[in-house]
């Protein structure tokens, strides 16, 4: 099986180092066993999407990515820095890496503009008004410039979503992940988060998602990656894995998913 | 749904205008109809509660107005003795206004204490306004609190000195307080902070500072400021009194506000915490922009609550001979003549501190409001 997983994994695109690489990692919350013998490796400009029941380990490993989990066993390399508990490689990393939260996780007391420029002001030390500026161009890109002066709080569920999209790309990540991002929506508002996605990942962005939105998998992913209980079950093309699963594990999930569809 | 309310609408009258309620549930008929006299036991209650506070108002402005001495010949109060609880005797304040205000500071350099109280009050309006909130608001502080120390020592820029010993009455109370809460405040977030801390050392530390010092009376910790501290002091080393109680106070009031604080930080989303990490912000910079400005706006009621608090806990010092407000004024009545009109001399000094108090709590609801206006929709 896992010869299989590195056969693919290393044919997934070109020579160049990967953005990211993990290398069986293990995690424990106590004594529950969540993440087993993790291996990936995600190409620069490689679009993953990572998809399971819940409870399966598929965010943990996304925040293990960015440090907001710690793993216990393994390696894990982010743009060719080691996470360890090294405080400087983990500024760095974070510099690099935005994240989108399934619940949105905006700062409500500041205004939409102000949450897109304090971190490129405070940890970029951009000029202000340059920030602000940069901040105009990303709401433009999620389509909502005319909200700027608002708060987090006066906007509606997709809305907000897309202004933390925004709020990640103002610090010009390499790398974005994506924790659910349309879970907490209503259906009516999915559709424009993912169509901002859709354009991100157009634009040659390196993108890890978690999500159960099986066209967006389709019509965006490079790869989809199939998690259960803590393990990556199955990793393949979307068509590969949508149409032709391999064990009962990925059978039975598909059609759960498809069923509530 | 809105289909169905618009086709009825529409169905009854194309143009009606939009009714107003029956009279009978609006306006002050609908209010007192509502809250006053709702049932035969409403109505009784109401009654009843009415005639005592009438005949309270009217025993009282009888009392406090109408029967009232102003002013009395050289401490001839016989005359108020014959009145005892048919008039008050406000020549009692009259007479002592100085001395419950400014306590035995020398009679001559009233007016440096006095104008001591008026920049404090100052200082406060500045402060509570947010197009003062600025960097410079600091030095403000710093400048006016020198002025203040100034004033009231002296002993410069041809002011008579006058030794702590004889400070007294409101700026007494004023400066405990303030100096209290100013110096109380920034510890208690800090403690707060490191109560949540993931450094076991800095943790254990706080919460060792909290317990303890919650653990006992202010009392008593006056009390070892004044006496067992300095006995701790090389020979010859004397601290200030007054000092000794402000540090008491400030470290006292310090542990309550810490928990106060620490409710608010509990209180936010693990959510905010994570977001100020992926987005790369340091510890400081999370704490001060996100973590902070949130969970004080949350507990807002509970700051003033404590503050209040403080402000009359600041009377505790007279255990140890402090003059603060309170003592002045219980000081004011000793003397022979003046015996016995306790009532007036309270009723003046719980007004100066309701005063005080009230505007606090006051501010508080303003600022609540103000600073909470993100989360209306």
């Amino acid at each position: 099986m896992s010869e299989t997983l590195e056969h693919i994994a290393s044919a997934a695109r070109t020579d160049a180092p990967p953005a990211i690489l993990l290398d069986k990692v293990n995690k424990w919350f106590g004594a529950l066993h969540v993440l087993r013998d993790v291996s990936l490796s995600v190409a620069v400009g490689e679009r993953l999407v990572v998809c399971g029941p819940s409870g399966s380990g598929k965010s943990t490993m996304i925040r293990c990515i960015n440090r907001l989990e710690t793993h216990q066993e393994g390696r894990i390399v982010v743009d060719g820095i080691e996470l360890t508990d090294d405080v400087r490689a983990l500024d760095a990393i974070r510099r690099e890496v935005g994240m989108v939260f399934q619940s949105f996780n905006l700062f409500p007391h500041l205004t939409v503009l102000e949450n897109c420029t304090l971190a490129p002001i405070w940890v970029r030390r951009m000029p202000k008004a340059e920030a602000e500026s940069l901040a105009m161009h990303y709401l433009e890109r999620v389509k909502i410039p005319e909200q700027a002066k608002k708060y987090p709080g006066q906007l509606s569920g997709g809305q907000q979503q897309r202004v933390a999209i925004a709020r990640a790309l103002c610090m010009k990540p390499k790398i974005m992940l994506f924790d659910e991002p349309t879970s907490a929506l209503d259906p009516e508002m999915i559709k424009e988060v993912l169509d901002t996605m859709v354009g991100l990942a157009e634009d040659g962005m390196t993108m890890i998602c978690v999500t159960h939105e099986m066209g967006f998998a389709r019509t965006v992913a490079d790869r989809v990656v199939f998690m259960d209980r803590g393990e990556i079950v199955e990793m393949g093309t979307p068509v590969q894995v949508f149409e032709n699963p391999q064990t009962d594990r990925l059978r039975l999930f598909l059609s759960q998913i498809l069923r509530g569809h | 749904m809105s289909d169905l309310t618009l086709t009825t609408a529409a169905a009854t009258s194309p143009e009606a205008a939009p009714r107003t309620p029956p009279a009978s549930q609006i306006g002050l008929r609908g209010w007192l109809r509502a809250n006053l006299f709702s049932s035969w036991i409403n109505t009784a209650v109401t009654l009843v509660l009415a005639y005592l506070i009438i005949r309270w108002t009217i025993g009282f402005i009888e009392w406090g107005v109408i029967n009232a001495i102003w002013s009395v010949p050289e401490n001839q109060t016989q005359a108020c003795r014959d009145l005892r609880g048919v008039g008050a005797c406000w020549a009692v304040i009259t007479e002592k206004h100085r001395f419950i205000l400014f306590g035995t500071y020398p009679y001559e350099e009233h007016w440096r204490p006095a104008l001591v109280c008026l920049l404090f009050v100052g200082l406060y309006v500045v402060s509570a306004m947010r197009r003062f909130w600025r960097w410079e608001l600091a030095l403000v502080w710093v400048a006016t609190l020198a002025v203040i120390g100034v004033l009231m020592w002296g002993g410069v820029l041809g002011l008579s000195y006058v030794p702590q010993e004889r400070w007294g009455g409101l700026p007494i109370t004023l400066i405990l307080a303030t100096f209290g809460l100013a110096f109380a405040f920034p510890l208690a977030i800090l403690v707060a902070l490191g109560r949540r801390s993931k450094l076991p050392a800095i943790k254990a530390l706080c919460v060792l500072y909290v317990e303890l010092i919650r653990g006992v009376p202010l009392i008593s910790l006056l009390f070892m400021a004044s006496v067992m501290f300095p006995l701790f002091l090389p020979e010859g080393m004397n601290i200030d009194k007054l000092l000794r109680a402000q540090i008491a106070i400030i470290l006292f009031a310090g542990a309550y506000l810490a928990e106060v604080v620490r409710g608010g930080l509990q209180a936010l989303p693990k959510g905010q915490y994570e977001a100020a990490d992926a987005l790369g912000l340091g510890y400081w910079q999370k704490t001060g922009f996100i973590i902070l400005p949130q969970a004080l706006r949350l507990v807002i009621p509970p700051l003033v609550n404590t503050f209040i608090g403080f402000f009359k806990d600041t009377s505790l010092v007279l255990i140890i001979g402090i003059f603060d407000l309170l003592t002045a004024g219980k000081t004011a009545i000793i003397e022979p003549a003046w015996q016995g009109f306790g009532i007036e001399v309270y009723l003046t000094v719980g007004a100066i501190y309701f005063v005080f108090c009230f505007a606090m709590s006051k501010y508080s609801q303003d600022l609540e409001a103000e600073l909470n206006r993100h989360r209306r929709r």
